[in-house]
């Protein structure tokens, strides 16, 4: 157990200090919503009514474009390689990371989404079923996000083909993931939250069994 | 299974059905197409649009199929190491992939006329997209990894991930209320078509299906040979430096 929380307290704090891990992923969300404003025309109701969608799409994309950090440093350096000797079993250390990958980039995202959907117009009281819905469908995303990377990990242009693998899957969390946020509807939508809470939970329990397999297949 | 594991018996068993099965599927497909354009009555609401669900059932049956293929042999590399398991996943990718967007333009030209439009984001279209995606993101990673070892085993666990979908898109259109027509061949009492339309679907689906089968044989054959000459290259280099050395 205190071998688990060394890991997670090990890659929070290196994503924390490595320059421009989160505010990339961050300023990547902003500028992907700011942009979409600008292609569909500054309409504000149909801004308000597609907001949720926009918003979960950049936070798809911004969570895959940090997707490839979650194993690659230690592929590079070795350290992956001293994890995989280590104490812990390796879906285990799958886990820990892609729930490193969470604590990083899928609550920032999160957590940052309200004041990006005031860009997009919508409501401010659909704010907190908002936060609560990314909240709840953010793990999945980083926990696929894991087996993607886990796939890619040390080949070439391993970012395109990570993106290639990860967004059909993410199709169900796109779907509940907006019908869980409805414009001028303040209360949260509690169907669409379960579902969302169960895509997370089956991907927290099953991707890192692929992960650790695709792991042990690319160290070999 | 066991006794086809080595790959030379496999190429000669290949080698010796290839003939009767192209025989036979030039036979299944001639008389199908035959049913399906001639014999065939046109449907009372459909009109002579309903022939092209004579090429599209198939196809999207073997869309699912060829997925269901790979996902078994994806098993087999990786639990039981078969080494003909990741050949015959990795030359499945491409048929399959052929197979689903057949279904999948085949459908929206009879969409237009019927539903009044191309494409709509229901259940069964959105999963068979994704079921094409899923077969693209295959094919890409086999093409990624050089290594045939690494290669089929990365794709084997994606391969085994992305099976999800499948069930999704038999059951779609019973969990949702889509666009797309209900069941109408495997339920519960039996088909709803009419027998002098059924009759021509299943000589189709027979005759398809051993296109498909046809087509992974060669394939395969292509494959391992590809991979032969790949071996005897490398050994060549390696004589080739060791002289020089």
């Amino acid at each position: 157990m205190s071998a688990a929380l060394a890991l997670l307290k090990r890659d929070v704090k290196l994503s924390w200090r490595e320059g421009g891990a989160i505010g990339t992923a961050l300023g990547f969300y902003l500028v992907v919503v700011a942009i979409t404003p600008l292609g569909l025309g500054p309409d504000l109701n149909l801004l308000a009514r597609i907001a949720p969608g926009i918003l979960w799409i950049a936070l798809l994309l911004a969570a895959l474009l940090s997707a490839d950090r979650i194993f690659h440093n230690d592929y590079e350096d070795g350290a992956l390689d001293v994890l995989i000797t280590g104490p812990l079993p390796l879906p285990l250390v799958a886990a820990i990371k892609c729930l490193a990958h969470w604590l990083t980039t899928g609550v920032p995202l999160a957590l940052l989404a309200p004041v990006l959907g005031l860009l997009l117009n919508l409501p401010i009281g659909t704010s907190p079923s908002l936060v609560l819905a990314m909240l709840a469908g953010t793990p999945a995303v980083s926990f696929i996000a894991g087996i993607g990377a886990s796939l890619t990990l040390g080949l070439r242009r391993s970012g395109v083909l990570l993106a290639l693998l990860a967004l059909p899957l993410y199709v169900p969390v796109l779907i509940f993931g907006v019908s869980a946020v409805t414009p001028y509807v303040n209360g949260p939508l509690w169907a669409p939250l379960f579902m969302l809470c169960a895509l997370s939970l089956a991907s927290i329990v099953l991707a890192p069994i692929a992960a650790a397999a695709a792991l042990r297949t690319a160290l070999r | 299974m066991v006794s086809f594991a080595n790959p030379t018996r496999f190429l000669s068993l290949v080698d010796h059905a290839v003939p009767w099965l192209t025989a036979l599927t030039v036979i299944l497909l001639g008389l199908g197409l035959y049913l399906a354009f001639f014999v065939a009555p046109p449907d009372y609401q459909q009109g002579e649009t309903v022939r092209i669900m004579f090429v599209h059932v198939p196809a999207a049956w073997l869309a699912m199929f060829g997925y269901m293929l790979i996902a078994v042999s994806s098993l087999g590399t990786l639990i039981w190491r078969h080494p003909l398991a990741d050949v015959a996943a990795k030359t499945a990718a491409p048929i399959g992939a052929t197979f689903t967007f057949i279904a999948l333009v085949t459908g929206s030209l009879w969409g237009k006329p019927m539903w009044g439009t191309y494409w709509v984001w229901d259940a069964r279209l959105t999963s068979m997209l994704v079921l094409f995606l899923l077969y693209l993101g295959l094919i890409a990673l086999w093409q990624a990894i050089e290594e045939p070892g690494r290669a089929g085993r990365a794709a084997a666990i994606l391969a085994l991930v992305g099976v999800i979908n499948i069930p999704i898109i038999k059951f779609s259109v019973d969990w949702w209320n889509t666009l797309h027509q209900p069941a109408s061949i495997v339920r519960l009492g039996g088909p709803t078509i009419d027998p002098s339309m059924l009759a021509p679907l299943f000589v189709m689906m027979a005759g398809f299906t051993l296109l498909f089968v046809l087509l992974h044989l060669i394939a395969i054959r292509a494959e391992i040979l590809r991979r032969r000459v790949r071996a005897m290259q490398q050994s060549q280099v390696e004589h080739a430096a060791l002289v020089e050395a």
